[in-house]
């Protein structure tokens, strides 16, 4: 599968089998409360499969500033 | 994971309510927090008109989006910055959004009207980004509302903002901003507009879920001037208690202000308001905050351009 990360810096990452989306991003180092996983046009739960043939994208969802 | 409503496949969890939703049940969801925060705080009315504050981002865009369906008078306000492509990016962003849904957007330039960018604001008077620009927010969030006739301005600030604003006042004790911090801050006679936050109910992830799952086109990049925010390190720490326990920060925030924030009320004193001497805003002070910010810049501007005219010792130019 392939892993597309937008934040801090754009990057891809890849695995290979069919993994949960909380395996991902355990993988990953990112804590599941601060982004969405989008697939297509849906978001994943944190359950949900992924693929090995699937492309997801990571979402950051916190900005800041004032 | 199922949709506690229909039993589908569920699109989003909403762990601290031991939840999770399809996508129309999760927009349901989304509507009725909006609605209950509007109607449970007395935000505003249906006939009245509302002025949302816009930057193009997810958190605005959706909370114009939700009033639109809500069937609200809401139109936009997007004040350009002056932060270079991000600017230009995110204006187009909600101007599309506004073109999109035949609604209301006005756009105000502040170098047009102030002779600086935010970035050389912040420059020329040694401010951190986010400082000179919430500054440069508020004062013409409220000068604009109040000129075009709005009763009410509504700002994109969910949950995790208002949780980390919290955090951040409790750790200074600031207990002048905690007696203050609130959902809704009322119109005064003294010239500020009602200001309100009809996401507060909503985290910042549920505010982003929405706004994907209604195809909202929202500019995903940070704000270039954020990073090292101490909001997002508020955030970032406020997350990992989440992460742990589920609801910490509606805990945090909806506890403190059901129990909190009325201490804060009684213990503190609000300073009398009158109008600044230069602008007519309402200050404490002879001269408020943003105009002495400006007048600042302006004389840092007139410094750097006297010491370039300067004759160099050797003799060179001073250059630009």
């Amino acid at each position: 599968m392939k892993v597309h990360i937008r934040h801090p810096q754009p990057r891809t990452v890849e695995f290979s089998g069919n993994h949960p989306v909380f395996w991902v991003l355990k993988q990953l180092e990112i804590n599941p409360e601060t982004v969405l996983v989008i697939r297509g046009n849906d978001l994943l739960t944190s359950d949900a499969m992924v693929y090995d043939q699937d492309e997801i994208e990571v979402r950051s969802a916190i900005s800041g500033g004032a | 994971m199922r949709c506690i409503k229909c039993r589908g496949t569920a699109s989003v969890e909403v762990r601290r309510h031991n939840s999770a939703f399809c996508r129309d049940h999760f927009l349901e969801y989304f509507e009725n927090q909006v609605r209950r925060a509007i109607q449970e705080q007395e935000m505003f009315r249906p006939e009245d008109p509302v002025l949302v504050a816009v930057s193009g981002g997810k958190d605005s865009l959706a909370l114009w989006d939700v009033l639109l369906r809500l069937g609200y008078r809401a139109d936009g306000l997007y004040i350009s910055l002056g932060i270079d492509e991000y600017s230009r990016v995110s204006r187009d962003k909600s101007a599309a959004f506004a073109e999109a849904r035949n609604a209301t957007l006005h756009v105000v330039e502040v170098e047009e009207e102030y002779g600086f960018t935010v970035p050389l604001l912040a420059s020329h008077t040694r401010r951190v980004p986010c400082s000179a620009c919430g500054m440069t927010k508020r004062h013409m969030f409220n000068r604009i509302a109040r000129d075009r006739g709005y009763a009410v301005l509504a700002t994109g600030h969910n949950l995790d903002d208002e949780a980390a604003s919290l955090l951040g006042n409790l750790l200074r004790w600031q207990t002048d901003y905690l007696a203050r911090q609130h959902p809704v801050l009322p119109a005064e006679q003294d010239g500020f507009v009602k200001k309100v936050k009809p996401l507060y109910r909503l985290t910042e992830k549920e505010t982003a879920a929405y706004a994907i799952l209604t195809g909202i086109d929202y500019i995903v990049e940070e704000c270039p001037n954020a990073a090292g925010a101490r909001s997002l390190l508020y955030k970032e720490a406020l997350n990992l208690l989440e992460r742990e326990s589920p609801g910490t920060k509606h805990q945090l925030y909806l506890g403190f202000l059901e129990k909190g924030r009325p201490a804060f009320r009684q213990a503190g004193e609000r300073p009398e308001l009158h109008p600044c001497a230069q602008c007519g805003e309402p200050t404490t002070a002879e001269v408020c905050a943003f105009c002495r910010l400006v007048e600042q810049a302006r004389r840092t501007r007139e410094r750097r351009a006297a010491a370039a005219a300067l004759p160099r010792a050797d003799g060179r130019d001073g250059g630009p």
